[in-house]
């Protein structure tokens, strides 16, 4: 291993300028003659609009223009998409209500976007945004998820009357039925996932540009994948043909997958900059962010698991009721079908899975992909209820979870997935060791001197990465592809240039990316500079999510990599004076087998742009190659995280005392940043279990919307984390990656919520489980505990 | 924010004579009317910055054997202050968890008992040790001082420039912070001084800070954690909201007075 | 002054002076964004708790968020873009680069400029909890702050061996 090259714990090469204040961010842009946009949004959940009355505000000072629906329609702009196709059981199509860029005739939770006003100031813009009277008729609000579909009155979309957006299953009925039918013992488990709100630290921003001379149009946006914005843009919003319309994601403050999807901000921006003809900037404050992000997960599950005289799972069936609020993000079908049930399989060698989700609209906002987006939510369902099946089963639960991995690949689950390599057994054992399990009930004995209650928690997780097989995800209901793209540009004097479809919003692909080009081709990583998120410099890409980076975006680079050494062994060729197939590529330099002929990458470089050695006919002048990746299989991360907590009897705080997470990632390119990457995760998996929780009222109003109500983890909510790996390599990609970026906020709640009810001494607790909840738990338990 | 037109002036005269137009505001350290205002819900006329008065109106001095911190003296400073640390250390430890150390630096005692926020800390120091509140026109007592939400007795153009806290012989300070907010959910100030026990509550009241008489009763004699054990705290009158019920917080308000008082008699 | 006008505010911002004309409801974070184009400090939230736009002022942390720029009168302000002295990065930044203390970057400036004061007041001996402790006004939502922790605690040894060269020199 190479001090820069796969395995190193290389520095980022693009930290200088975060920790200098140089970075890029959409709100740092300011163009020439920009002017300000405000969003007027509703304050009711549920409301039909009467008139609006822009009169006053347009008189106001500094505005520039207001616009609304009316407008956006009269353009003929189209709604926002969701591009994923779900049919229910029934066969027929998911029911999909409009979503406009900016709202016609209703508005359906509160923050929609109702009107936008551009002003010279963003002050002068919001002060006329409060001038613009709306008339509307507020309509009683669907909040509920567990009873949307009965609440009865005004649906939230005409196209779906119950609010029933699709009714839809996954594996087989009757086969599990027969399952719970021989069982010897069931587990039953009533389960809420809780909603969460994003909260990069970056908000979201927009500025959009027109040019009337070229007639084309640039949107810098804060996107994890601009290329897709551009495709939607263009292709089903109708801004622009995607040669007229360049999208610029610069540096992205975090992501999570809440800057995956096409907001109508971005959309409302672009557009109106032609109106105007000036651009527009839009920065999003942090209510706002709370109020229109797409929030993250809502489910509510009832799940039951069979087993059978031996301790085995023979069976598990789910019903769930997922949230989609008030319109179907970009992406928000598929969360809670095709990247939920499939992981329900776990760890575990499950015969018989059958799982059925509806999927309800609420008046609240959309939901869509939340770090891990439906992984976590089925790492939930199966790690607690085989939780409370080992106790109730009487086995010690990582006994129980042994005994009932898989453990020959490939494993083909009743759920579609195919996992192709892993060692489950291993990684259980280094976390029980680093964990030091044995010494628990000591440890426990201790606390309870101290009158505290200690509990431990495990979590074997497996997710579904490295999305995903463009066939695969196509017959799923996929409207698009989700291969990558790479092109590796090499200057005449030997330095490179790759061009990613990736998006790096705190990953830190400059770094990881450009490690595997230095060790490729043995230059210096300085050399190597990676260029992502400008659609006129890549041509097309699909951006980052689903931990996709490493195993797809990677490996279109090993590819076009491949295609720049076969090319340059024939440039060495001509300039060797030797047969292409007798050239060899190694730490840099090309050689002639057998003999003490070489040149270096840098020369070859050179001569193949000199083209002075060889026959322009043969072969062309230039080293430069593309590549598209499109994957066999989705990767399989899997891990044991094992939490150990306290909690204070008397005021219900959890403290977290130990953590160890083991995963196994396949192979790691960079350590540092991998384990960066699962501490990251895990804080967002143990604030979705014990911090973060989002309230509406039943009128709809969010109470959570800013960080006075909504709470964010912060440092002192965790001790010092053991991050560990094993490593099987992945068989579905030439770099044997698996993926890591979600893994934490996957494994993470089940392990936190096992560990509490351990401490309590085996109740449920609903997340997040707030100090008020393990207190009234606490209540409820103590005089039982004192009886026993 | 709405618009206001800012004034800095260089005396307290002139402070008072310009607090007389409409609706003027004090500003201090800024770091509760300045959210408030972005916010959109408050919009005074006019912004007073006292912050060229700042000599003047800060630091600590000794004072018939309690102390005596001009208005302006910043949270952290009254943390870090030594006479603090040596007469009331309660106090000074009470300073160093108000906000976080960026709040600590720029957010002023004064500013804090003016806004009398409801789940502000000051409040429950001032009522539990008896302070003083020296205005521009008076002194006031504490326990005349705090009359609800946001409402204190200072009339229109008085100026808060000091407070005196008499030494008590025992005193400490605990709070449990809101989850989100870090503001104290509830927080419980004890004293015990030459007028007698005193139990200040803050953060759960629905009409802002308050005493908590049963326990002081049962500490009159026996100045101690396990004296109010057995006292139960009403729920009425106590704040319900999304973190936490007034259940919850009367028993919060139990356990922090404990807490407060194991501190205490250290 | 009558409401909407604009007043001269002078300070020196990472060593230089400036003035600007403004609106008197001009945030000193908005000055230092909008009106120097320094946009180093970020504004992540509304409320005062994300830590974001931490910057100096007089040598003290404060969140630049919550104080108007009318208000820094003649006060000495350092934001990010000031803390490494003549192109030589400040041991605080090297240390978040050396301990991969950030990920996306954006609480970055802030967190360092927070780190920085830290060590200011309580010295570079600092062990874990007062470090987690006194993170409490800036929030990272990428890095689950353990090396951020960890870059804070190097940051601080570090500039304790600075200030000891500096000091024997």
């Amino acid at each position: 291993m190479s001090a820069t090259g796969i395995g190193a714990s290389v520095r980022r090469k693009e930290d200088f300028r975060f920790i200098t204040g140089k970075g890029h961010y959409t709100d740092d842009i300011n163009r020439p003659g920009q002017a300000y946009a405000y969003f007027v949004r509703s304050p009711h959940a549920h409301a039909k609009i009467n008139r609006i009355d822009k009169a006053e505000a347009e008189r106001a000072p500094g505005v520039v223009a207001i616009f609304t629906g009316e407008d956006i329609a009269a353009d003929k702009i189209g709604g926002l998409i969701c591009g994923w196709m779900i049919h229910s059981k029934d066969g027929s199509p998911m029911k999909a209500g409009p979503h406009p860029a900016l709202a016609q005739g209703k508005v359906r939770y509160v923050g929609d976007h109702v009107a936008v006003v551009i002003a010279e100031t963003y002050a002068q813009a919001r002060e006329a945004g409060e001038q613009v009277n709306v008339d509307y008729d507020v309509l009683p609000a669907v909040v509920d998820t567990g009873s949307a579909r009965s609440v009865g009155g005004e649906p939230v979309h005409e196209v779906a009357p119950d609010n029933t957006v699709f009714e839809w299953h996954l594996g087989n009925k009757p086969e599990t039925e027969a399952a719970f039918a021989r069982a010897a013992h069931v587990t039953k488990l009533d389960i809420v996932n809780n909603r969460l709100i994003p909260n990069a630290m970056e908000p979201r921003a927009a500025v959009g540009d027109y040019d009337d001379g070229a007639d084309s149009f640039t949107l810098y946006t804060t996107s994890q994948n601009p290329h897709v914005a551009r495709l939607v843009l263009s292709a089903f919003n109708g801004i622009a043909p995607e040669n007229k319309l360049r999208v610029i994601a610069p540096d992205v403050g975090g992501g999570f997958g809440s800057k995956i999807f096409i907001y109508a901000e971005e959309t409302v921006c672009v557009w109106a900059a032609k109106k105007v003809n000036r651009p527009v900037k839009w920065n999003s404050d942090r209510t706002e962010a709370f109020l229109s992000d797409a929030h993250g997960r809502d489910h509510v599950t009832h799940a039951e698991l069979a087993t059978d005289a031996n301790g085995m799972m023979i069976g598990l069936r789910v019903h769930t009721t997922a949230n989609l609020g008030a319109y179907l993000s970009t992406f928000s079908s598929s969360v809670p079908t095709y990247l939920y049930a499939p992981l329900l399989s776990g760890q575990y060698n499950i015969p018989a899975i059958y799982c059925e989700v509806d999927a309800v609209y609420t008046n609240t906002a959309p939901v869509d992909a939340y770090r891990g987006a439906g992984r976590p939510e089925a790492t939930f369902v199966i790690e607690r209820i085989v939780e409370v099946a080992a106790r109730e089963l009487g086995f010690d639960p990582a006994e129980f979870r042994r005994r009932n991995f898989v453990t020959s690949y490939p494993h083909q689950t009743p759920v579609i997935m195919c996992y192709d390599a892993g060692n489950y057994g291993a990684s259980m054992d280094k976390a029980l060791e680093l964990i030091d399990y044995k010494g628990f009930p000591a440890r426990k004995a201790e606390a309870q001197r101290r009158g505290r209650l200690r509990g431990i928690g495990f979590s074997a997780y497996i997710e579904a990465c490295g999305i995903a097989p463009s066939a695969a995800v196509g017959s799923l209901g996929a409207g698009v592809g989700l291969w990558e793209s790479a092109e590796v540009r090499v200057n005449p004097v030997g330095t490179v240039e790759v061009l990613t479809g990736s998006h790096s919003h705190g990953q830190g692909h400059e770094t990881t990316f450009a490690q595997l080009v230095s060790e490729r081709l043995g230059i210096p990583i300085d050399n190597v500079t990676i260029v992502h998120g400008d659609t006129d410099k890549v041509q097309m890409g699909m951006g980052t999510y689903g931990s996709r980076s490493g195993a797809v975006g990677m490996s279109a680079i090993v590819k076009a990599l491949d295609k720049v050494e076969a090319k340059a062994k024939k440039v060495a060729g001509y300039v060797l004076e030797a047969s292409p197939d007798d050239i060899e590529f190694k730490d840099g330099k090309f050689t002639v087998k057998g003999t003490d002929k070489e040149i270096d990458f840098a020369s070859v470089a050179l001569q193949a742009y000199v083209a002075h050695k060889f026959n322009g006919q043969d072969l062309e002048p230039g080293l430069k190659e593309g590549a598209f990746y499109d994957p066999t299989n989705f990767t399989f991360p899997a891990g044991v995280h094992i939490c150990e907590c306290e909690i204070d009897p008397d005021t219900g705080v959890t403290r977290i005392e130990n953590w160890v997470a083991v995963d196994d990632f396949g192979i790691v390119i960079n350590p540092m940043i991998v384990e960066g990457q699962v501490h990251g995760g895990i804080a967002q998996g143990v604030g979705q279990a014990l911090l973060e929780g989002t309230v509406y009222n039943e009128d709809g109003q969010l109470l959570t919307a800013s960080y006075m109500d909504y709470c964010m983890p912060r440092a002192y909510d965790f001790p010092s984390l053991k991050v560990e790996t094993t490593e099987t390599r992945c068989p579905s990609n030439p770099l044997g990656i698996k993926g890591c970026g979600e893994a934490g906020a996957i494994a993470a709640p089940p392990a936190v919520i096992n560990a509490i009810t351990d401490a309590l001494g085996h109740e449920n607790i609903a997340m997040p489980a707030t100090p008020l909840k393990v207190w009234r738990a606490v209540q409820e338990v103590q005089p039982r505990m004192a009886a026993e | 924010m709405y618009a206001f037109t800012y004034q800095r002036p260089t005396s307290l005269d002139d402070a008072m004579a310009m607090l007389g137009d409409g609706d003027a505001k004090l500003l201090a350290g800024g770091h509760t009317l300045l959210p408030t205002m972005k916010q959109r819900l408050a919009a005074p006329s006019a912004l007073i910055d006292l912050g060229a008065l700042r000599d003047q109106l800060s630091g600590v001095t000794e004072e018939a054997g309690g102390v005596t911190i001009g208005a302006m003296t910043r949270h952290g400073e009254v943390a870090e202050d030594p006479i603090v640390k040596r007469v009331i250390p309660a106090l000074a430890a009470m300073a160093s968890v108000v906000g976080d150390p960026a709040v600590r630096s720029r957010g002023t005692m004064g500013g804090s008992v003016a806004n009398n926020d409801p789940a502000a800390d000051y409040p429950a120091a001032c009522l539990a040790l008896g302070a003083t509140i020296r205005t521009t026109k008076r002194q006031i007592a504490a326990a005349d001082y705090f009359t609800g939400l946001f409402e204190t007795a200072l009339e229109a153009g008085e100026i808060i420039t000091a407070i005196h806290f008499p030494k008590p012989e025992k005193a400490g300070y605990e709070k449990f912070r809101n989850p989100a907010s870090r503001y104290a959910m509830v927080g419980v100030f004890v004293a015990k001084t030459a007028e007698g026990v005193r139990v200040t509550v803050t953060g759960a009241g629905a009409n802002g800070v308050f005493r908590a008489q049963d326990f002081e009763q049962a500490l009159a004699a026996n100045f101690s954690a396990d004296a109010i054990k057995a006292v139960k705290m009403s729920p009425d009158g106590l704040n319900s909201d999304i973190h936490a019920d007034a259940v919850y917080r009367a028993h919060l308000i139990g356990v922090m007075a404990r807490r407060a008082l194991d501190k205490a008699n250290i | 002054m009558g409401s909407g006008e604009t007043m001269l505010v002078a300070m020196t911002v990472n060593g230089k002076a400036v003035s600007r004309d403004v609106d008197p409801r001009t945030l000193l974070v908005q000055f230092l964004r909008d009106n120097l184009r320094l946009t180093g400090t970020h504004v992540g939230c509304d409320t005062s708790q994300c830590g974001a736009c931490v910057v100096h002022i007089d040598g003290n942390a404060v969140k630049s968020c919550t104080i108007l720029a009318v208000a820094c009168e003649s006060s000495a302000v350092t934001t990010i873009e000031g803390l490494a002295a003549g192109g030589t990065l400040h041991p605080m930044q090297e240390a978040f680069r050396e301990h991969h203390g950030l990920q996306c970057g954006f609480c970055t400036p802030g967190m360092i400029m927070t780190a920085v004061d830290m060590v200011n007041r309580r010295g570079p001996d600092l062990d874990e909890h007062t470090i987690r402790e006194d993170l409490e006004g800036n929030i990272c939502r990428c890095t689950g702050y353990h090396n951020i922790v960890k870059a804070v605690a190097a940051g601080a040894q570090a500039m304790g061996e600075t200030a000891f060269k500096q000091a024997a020199e």
